[in-house]
């Protein structure tokens, strides 16, 4: 038997070195049109993570068979080629660099954790490889460097703290005490930072009772939620999401944490499904964005009607926002291509043409327009509203929706964002637009 | 100090409340490990994967209990149900098919071959139960609340937490205790654990005794796993986490020693409460910190008896 | 496959009959990476990691040879690369990095290795696990200083004062791993061939007639406890300014697991186990990633546990019963 096994690796191995030096050959000459159009995916297919991968990666076969049923991009078909970010980042960095050097992908979507996404941008500027950052929050990428081939096609953390900020400030304004308890890791560290310099300025002398970050993936909140209900903070803000922000509010709610406190949880919306009706109504929930399944007005409701049903169809689950952000960058991935292609007069793009295609870029998603920024920034528009039930769903969705336009809510080009929170002015709350009921 | 007991005093009370119901989750995960351990000489690395193993059936037979209209009390039956078929199917077929083509090879082999176990199973539960949260919780919620008196307020615990919880943990304790001291199948175990060889010598037949204790300690890690599952949602990646935190509590107890796993495991469960309180980042480290300074004064454990040297 | 191979990685040491064909094939073996580099360009990473690795493995192996299974050396890499991750931007000199991470590593070791060494077997294991978790917790809770779970990115680095351009980095990173491999691989069998290391396998079978022979088995432990602290952190700085981004998940126990699974993999019989392991764990796991992304785990699982079963000696013993078969 082992002898099978080294002989297989040994098999793998030199089917992989062929077809790595067919690749150099292919690529030597001119910009020739590819016969298939090769995406590398990077994604959490392992580890507690892969509950937004997963769901993300059926989005992404589902639109690819899609796109090509219709012709493909270029009249070429799409290939994924998917790499788990779950083994670690140095496992990442190096499948970053096979999916280049020995896939010859020909455009990167990077990563769903903010740590791949910092390991991979830099990567994306040494190799010169088009990446869309697909769904990582982190404001550092494009605030603390510069980087040529990168595009975000969705918001960031600032418009997503900051949303759900002035939605709460504008609502319940009156709240004097908060406390917070979010997963202890970068989005967990980031989203506080974010969220506290924008309180300081917009509502100075809310004191802060305590600051909880358990480790990343715990399991068990109880001790946490008990110090919570001795303290009686007004509001408690949790950016957790996944299975850690299921159990924290089955734990709390079970506890009736949720009728002393406000709970203010910017990153809702992909766990409401899996709560059901265990999700307490009144409390501020966010999305990531603006893609909510009871999203008032759509841009496009018809494609967004198709895509929502074809995924429940396959899957028997409403797509959660990776999902969403997995079909922006598959609709930005589209644009770009269409726009290099046409400014080359329909010859195929190289990296650099690509890369150029994408700045500036406008495309659609189903719900709204997103332009990515001259710094590769996408601007999304976010949506925070209530929980309420509605007869719709079996599961939690917003009410007294506000819409935040996406320029209102993130920090301007060349600024950072925690130092252009605290130039804010509580006068912006009076820009807040009105409340859909939905 | 007398200004911050008053102070902090009651809130360190709550905390150990809350340590409790954890400490006793350790303990049923660290009791099976450390039997194991006792009587195969080998930590079983793949006991962690148990333990989510057990959750997760313990979890959907619980909501296929639900679907069939029974009342949530029928939860508790799901629990004792899915620590019953994964210890049964998975410990016999575990210790048979692997564990058995190993015993007397170097303890590196051994400690690796659960490591592989783990690695497999770890793929194994995405397989079967897919990625997304899993959460049956129909057990706590039927046993409702209790209002602890805190100051002038009160803090609602659930009653699974404060009760069943500790009081599964103590009752295993108890059983274990009579089974090992006072029946003929535990005093052979016993035997096993203390001296293999003369155990032999004397008839035993260790083949029976290891698959019985193997088998019984994968029962505990999965009664461990479907006593957590109604407190916690189901996620990839909670069989790593509960291993490594046991491996601190058997080693910090003294290898084979079920009473001493308890009382690490009480240890390790009142200190990381009383740190989210106090020192919330450290709360981490102490579990390892606690088994470290116990085997710097006591390097066989805390109830462990020091080995012969070979000679 | 023979008795002696049977019974165990650790056990055999170094016969001279097989020291003519382990110098041939490290040689043939190093010539097979190069070319396999030049070959396919995205190789050379994943050799380079798999090279470092080795090298980390080599002090698994030393500890093999005493019988004691270290579930934390991880810790000592984490070390190696943590050094590289917070010096870089004020020493980006890569050839003064190196040693640096290693020293630090190796002083790391000689302070737990002065009590850890009255430890063994199961407690020398667990001790080791702790330690290393109470570092990954460290690095994972200091998030001002590490930045958490995120991790550090590496700052660019000089090379002897040049700042070579990414392709020649590559080489060079290359190149380094293998000299250090092949460096950290002859003084291990030097080491292993002296009354020192020979004393280690007194360790494993009979320690206190090693003691009435005037030896102290600590002292023994512990000279091999710091060197394989020294090649856990100078394989920690070659993994840092390879993956250029250095995470807690080095100090996990799981990445201690697998030094022990590549070190079993490759076999402890020679120095070269090590290597061997290595490369077919790092081939294994990006192909198997490749293949089927969300199973990979299982594919190691399944190798590891086949190879305990059928081949204990490792890859290093298959290969060599197979060319003792053929003499």
């Amino acid at each position: 038997m082992p002898h099978a096994v080294s002989r297989r690796a040994a098999l793998l191995g030199a089917a992989a070195t062929s077809g790595s030096l067919l690749f150099a050959g292919g690529n030597a000459g001119a910009q020739q049109k590819p016969s298939e159009l090769r995406v590398g995916i990077t994604t959490f297919l392992s580890g507690p993570a892969s509950v937004f991968g997963v769901p993300a990666r059926q989005a992404a076969d589902l639109l690819f068979e899609e796109i090509n049923r219709a012709g493909g991009i270029g009249g070429i078909p799409v290939r994924p080629f998917y790499v788990d970010e779950g083994p670690g980042t140095d496992h990442l960095v190096g499948e970053y660099r096979r999916l280049v050097q020995n896939e010859g992908v020909h455009i990167i979507f990077a990563s769903i954790s903010s740590g791949s996404c910092l390991a991979c941008t830099p990567l994306s500027d040494e190799m010169r490889k088009t990446t869309l950052l697909w769904d990582c929050g982190t404001q550092r990428i494009f605030e603390e460097g510069k980087h040529p081939y990168a595009f975000r096609t969705q918001g960031y953390g600032t418009p997503e703290i900051l949303a759900p900020l002035l939605y709460l400030l504008k609502t319940k304004p009156d709240f004097r005490t908060l406390a917070v308890i979010n997963q202890d890791y970068a989005w967990g560290r980031d989203s506080w930072e974010l969220w506290k310099a924008g309180m300081d300025a917009l509502k100075p002398g809310v004191r802060v009772v305590a600051e909880l970050f358990p480790r990343f993936n715990s399991t068990d909140f109880s001790t946490e939620i008990t110090r919570m209900l001795a303290l009686r903070p007004d509001v408690i803000l949790s950016t957790s999401w996944g299975g850690e922000l299921v159990t924290l509010i089955r734990q709390a709610s079970e506890r009736r944490l949720l009728d002393r406190s406000t709970f203010v949880l910017p990153v809702a919306e992909a766990s409401l499904q899996q709560l059901g009706r265990a999700m307490p109504q009144g409390h501020v929930i966010g999305a990531r964005g603006d893609h909510w399944n009871n999203h008032p007005k759509p841009k496009d409701p018809a494609r967004f009607q198709r895509f929502v049903d074809s995924y429940r169809q396959r899957h028997n689950e409403y797509p959660i926002y990776p999902c969403h952000h997995m079909a922006q960058a598959i609709a930005a991935m589209q644009a770009g291509f269409a726009r290099a292609i046409e400014a080359k007069g329909g010859g195929w793009p190289n990296d650099q043409e690509l890369a150029n295609a994408f700045r500036g870029l406008t495309f659609d998603s189903p719900t709204s327009t997103i332009t990515l920024r001259e710094d590769g920034q996408g601007l999304e528009d976010q949506i925070v509203g209530l929980s309420s039930f509605t007869d719709r769903f079996p599961f939690a969705v917003p009410k007294d929706m506000v819409i935040f336009p996406a320029a209102m809510v993130s920090t301007p080009v060349g600024q950072k964002s925690v130092d252009w929170l605290k130039t804010l002015k509580p006068d912006m709350l009076a820009q807040v637009p009105a409340p859909i009921a939905g | 100090m007398g200004q911050w007991f008053a102070e902090n005093g009651l809130l360190i009370g709550l905390a150990l409340l809350d340590g409790l119901a954890y400490a006793a989750l350790v303990f049923m995960v660290a009791v099976g490990l450390n039997m194991v351990f006792g009587v195969l000489r080998i930590v079983n690395v793949a006991h962690g994967s148990l333990f989510a193993i057990g959750a997760y059936a313990a979890a959907s037979i619980g909501l296929f209990l639900a679907s069939l209209g029974l009342p949530p009390i029928a939860g508790f039956a799901a629990l004792l149900l899915a620590a019953a078929l994964v210890g049964g199917i998975l410990g016999p077929l575990i210790e048979r098919l692997v564990l058995r083509r190993i015993y007397g090879q170097e303890e590196v082999l051994q400690l690796l071959v659960t490591f592989a176990l783990f690695m497999i199973l770890e793929d194994v539960q995405k397989l079967i139960w897919g990625v997304q949260p899993i959460f049956q919780d129909a057990p706590m919620k039927a046993l409702g609340t209790v209002d602890v008196p805190f100051g002038e307020d009160v803090i609602p615990f659930t009653a699974y937490q404060l009760f069943v919880l500790p009081g599964v943990a103590l009752a295993t304790l108890a059983g274990l205790a009579w089974f090992l001291r006072r029946t003929l199948t535990g005093r052979v175990i016993v035997a096993v654990t203390t001296d293999k060889e003369a155990a032999m010598a004397m008839g035993i037949d260790a083949a029976k005794v290891t698959l019985l204790t193997f088998t019984f300690g994968a029962a505990l890690a999965a009664l461990g796993g479907a006593l957590a599952s109604p407190t916690t949602s189901l996620v990839p990646g909670i069989g790593a986490q509960t291993i490594v935190l046991s491996f601190a509590v058997v080693a910090t107890a003294g290898l084979g020693q079920i009473e001493g796993a308890a009382i690490s495991a009480l240890m390790i469960g009142l200190g990381r409460s009383i740190a989210v309180y106090l020192a919330p980042e450290f709360e981490v480290v102490v579990p390892y910190l606690i088994m470290v300074a116990v085997l710097l004064i006591r390097p066989q454990g805390l109830f462990g008896r020091l080995e012969t040297r070979r000679v | 496959m023979s008795a002696s191979d049977r019974d165990a990685p650790g056990v055999a040491a170094p016969r001279p009959s097989m020291r003519l064909p382990e110098a041939g094939l490290a040689l043939a073996g190093a010539a097979a990476l190069v070319l396999a580099a030049w070959a396919v360009p995205w190789l050379k990473f994943v050799l380079t990691i798999a090279l470092a690795k080795g090298v980390a493995v080599l002090g698994i192996l030393l500890l093999l040879r005493a019988g004691q299974v270290s579930f934390g050396h991880s810790m000592f890499l984490a070390v190696g690369a943590y050094t590289v991750a917070f010096l870089a931007p004020a020493v980006p000199e890569a050839l003064l990095l190196l040693p640096l991470g290693a020293l630090l590593g190796g002083l790391l070791g000689l302070v737990i290795g002065l009590f850890i060494v009255r430890y063994r077997d199961i407690f020398f294991s667990m001790l080791n696990l702790a330690l290393s978790m109470v570092l990954y917790s460290l690095l994972e809770k200091l998030y001002d200083l590490t930045k958490g779970t995120d991790g550090i990115r590496v700052s660019a680095l000089t090379f002897a004062g040049a700042v070579p351009d990414r392709e020649t980095q590559e080489w060079v990173m290359f190149g380094l791993a293998l000299a250090l491999a092949l460096g950290f691989g002859l003084l291990v069998r030097a080491y292993l061939a002296s009354p020192m290391g020979r004393a280690l396998a007194g360790i494993k079978t009979r320690e206190t007639r090693l003691e009435f022979m005037g030896v102290s088995a600590r002292r023994v432990l512990l000279f091999a406890y710091v060197f394989s602290a020294v090649m856990g952190g100078a394989a920690g700085t070659l993994v840092a300014m390879t993956t250029r981004h250095v995470t807690p998940q080095l100090a996990y126990w799981t990445s201690s697991g697998e030094l022990v699974f590549i070190a079993i993999l490759g076999g402890a019989g020679s120095a070269l186990g090590p290597f061997l392991g290595a490369t077919a764990f790092e081939l294994v796991r990006v192909y198997a990633a490749a293949a089927v992304a969300d199973a990979w785990q299982m594919i190691l699982g399944g190798v590891l546990l086949l190879v305990i079963l059928f081949a204990p000696g490792g890859l290093w013993g298959m290969l060599t019963s197979r060319l003792r078969g053929r003499a």
